[in-house]
């Protein structure tokens, strides 16, 4: 146990001692650890802003977008697509939030400066969890909103721009225009910085019959999303589209999956990447640290020789100067994982990243980027330190005390 | 049984042509536990090569060497280090001191390779023997602040901070002045005796060796007494021949 710990204190001393030379031969593992691992976390929290923002548009893995039309008329009738959707849900006992349904509408709303067509999406309250949809203030649709007259709505902040409100404080409403028209509350805001105007509404409310006739026109048929096991995706395929098809005798249903599936496989492309560049810069980091080790180790031949007098064995010389170089890589290591880490988490990284979107769930640093960048500056060390030491080992002790 | 006993100890350097050079030949000597041996010899006589085959740093090419009645050609190199380092002190004619360390840290440095309590206490122990040397006041200093006498002082400290039982010093006064010479032996040979371990000491200086309780002359390798007495004799041819 006195053994390591000598042999510890003796490479502390020989950094502490040589600081200006262990520093230098740091610059470059330090640089190198710290652009691992901040480019590891960045990587990450781009991954997240990627996964976020293709489960947005596509849903989470898997979701399974089903949609039907008539050759003949365009769009099914309402009520058969829904019954066959129903069907479809009993048979397969699918839960309902496994279960959405979108519709693409243009509603009119009337805002204080006039009335606006306003891209609207008609969805079930499982719409937004299968989406990731998170309101930065109040709240996502939920199913009681169904029994309201006053039908639901969660918009953009250009929507509430329109409306002249800056937050939901004054429990903002606003007319559906149209012949009959309805008075709709919005209960939630998102994030979205899309530009112009947008809202979700829920697919049904009590006060639906005259606030349908308030819309321009839907402008595709209602569909179905099926959020399912990832590894089942392409048997659900096949099963929705062959029992849809006999549900709805005539019509033509499409079955695929839409959520970003190939997103893995390029994130983690990406991350190889980077991780690639990380070890090169790491290797010609190494190789300095390799440098100034056995340009130094020369220089120390007579105190290597002094230590051998003191009774220091050959192992014990090769372990320290190894240890030596692995102290210093390894503090240098720690601290380049300090820095990425003060970075990482101080610089508004998510909102530059995610356009100024905040991220639903943003991930915090990676430990396996800190483990793994500490990890790499130790190796780092000793490899570099092998070839000095192994060259300490051999010097001859009479002619290194005379030298 | 003598503490180390050297019979027909020999040591011969191979030359760049190839050919053997023999430095030391049929040296023999013993060296008692407490006892100051001198050995004085012209430069190039083998001197310091008998001091490193004494200290364990060189092994002969002849002869046998016991420490402690025990063969020393046999050791591996790991017994060998470890012996070294638990047996023999040693003292340097340049001091040898390690660059940028303060004296106390210089002094502990051999206690770096003991082991338990040795260890654990060696700044302690370092600073004692600093004290020993009149050196405490100096502890934090580093070699590069402090004269030659005061670092011959440290290098004496750190020999004996781990209790030897031989100290081995090569030319210790050879660096220093006449009279710090004669201080720092003094003291190398009052502290050795103190903590009762044997001196062996190779110099040049008359009145170095004249400290001795037995002294030898080392020339082309072949070490013999010289009767008390001798000694001025034998500095005197020493530095004809040379």
């Amino acid at each position: 146990m006195t053994g390591l710990l000598g042999t510890l204190s003796e490479a502390w001393g020989e950094v502490r001692v040589h600081k200006a030379r262990v520093l230098l031969s740091l610059v470059g593992v330090f640089l190198a650890v710290l652009a691992m691992t901040t480019v590891t976390a960045l990587g990450q929290m781009a991954a997240q802003v990627q996964q976020e923002q293709g489960e947005a548009s596509g849903g989470r893995t898997a979701t399974i977008g089903v949609s039907a039309y008539d050759p003949m008329t365009g769009s099914v009738p309402r009520d058969e697509w829904d019954a066959g959707v129903q069907a479809l849900v009993s048979r397969y006992g699918l839960p309902e939030e496994a279960v959405a349904t979108l519709a693409y509408e243009n509603g009119l709303y009337r805002f204080p400066g006039g009335t606006q067509a306003v891209e609207t999406r008609r969805v079930s309250p499982s719409y937004g969890p299968l989406h990731r949809i998170q309101p930065v203030e109040g709240r996502w649709l939920r199913s009681g909103d169904r029994q309201s007259l006053s039908p639901a709505l969660v918009v953009n902040r250009d929507f509430l721009g329109l409306l002249g409100a800056a937050d939901l404080s004054g429990h903002p409403t606003v007319v559906i225009g149209g012949p009959q028209p309805v008075l709709a509350t919005i209960v939630g805001v998102v994030a979205w910085n899309e530009g112009y105007p947008s809202a979700y509404r829920i697919d049904s409310s009590a006060g639906d019959a005259t606030a349908s006739a308030g819309g321009v026109g839907f402008w595709s048929p209602p569909s179905l999303e099926l959020w399912v096991p990832s590894d089942q995706a392409d048997a659900v395929v096949a099963a929705v589209q062959t029992d849809l098809a006999r549900l709805l005798p005539g019509a033509e249903v499409q079955a695929n999956r839409q959520d970003p599936e190939n997103l893995e496989d390029t994130i983690a492309k990406l991350r190889l990447a980077v991780r690639a560049a990380g070890l090169v810069v790491l290797f010609l980091g190494g190789l300095g640290v390799l440098n100034i080790g056995l340009v130094t180790v020369r220089q120390r031949i007579r105190e290597i020789g002094v230590r051998r007098s003191f009774g220091a064995t050959s192992a014990r010389v090769f372990s320290a100067v190894v240890l030596e170089s692995v102290v210093a890589t390894a503090l240098a290591g720690l601290a380049a994982v300090a820095l990425s880490v003060a970075i990482v988490r101080n610089l508004p990284l998510e909102r530059w990243l995610a356009g100024g979107v905040p991220l639903v769930d943003a991930p915090g640093f990676p430990v396996s980027a800190a483990v793994e960048g500490l990890l790499a500056a130790t190796a780092v060390g000793a490899l570099a330190g092998l070839v000095p030491a192994l060259i300490a080992v051999r010097v001859k002790v009479i002619d290194a005390i005379r030298f | 049984m003598s503490l180390l006993e050297l019979t027909g100890i020999g040591r011969d350097v191979r030359l760049p042509d190839g050919s053997l050079l023999p430095v030391l030949a049929g040296v023999d000597l013993s060296v008692e536990p407490g006892e100051h041996v001198s050995i004085v010899g012209r430069s190039g006589s083998g001197k310091s090569t008998l001091l490193n085959v004494l200290g364990l740093l060189d092994s002969p090419t002849a002869g046998t060497y016991l420490l402690d009645g025990q063969p020393t050609d046999s050791l591996g190199g790991r017994r060998r280090s470890r012996l070294r380092g638990e047996t023999f002190g040693f003292v340097f004619q340049q001091f040898n001191l390690l660059p940028r360390r303060t004296a106390e840290e210089n002094v502990a440095a051999p206690l770096l390779y003991a082991r338990g309590r040795e260890f654990l206490t060696r700044n302690r122990a370092a600073r004692a023997m600093l004290d020993r040397v009149g050196l405490g006041p100096r502890a934090l200093s580093v070699p590069e602040k402090l004269s030659g006498g005061e670092q011959q002082r440290v290098a004496i400290a750190r020999a004996l901070v781990r209790g030897p039982r031989v100290v081995l010093a090569d030319e210790p006064t050879g660096a220093l002045d006449v009279e710090t010479g004669a201080a720092v032996m003094a003291l190398l040979a009052e502290v050795t005796a103190e903590n009762g371990a044997a001196l062996v000491t190779i110099t040049h200086d008359l009145s170095v060796a004249a400290l001795a309780g037995r002294r030898f002359r080392l020339d082309h390798g072949r070490l013999t007494p010289v009767a008390a007495g001798g000694a001025l004799a034998a500095a005197t041819s020493d530095r004809t021949d040379a």
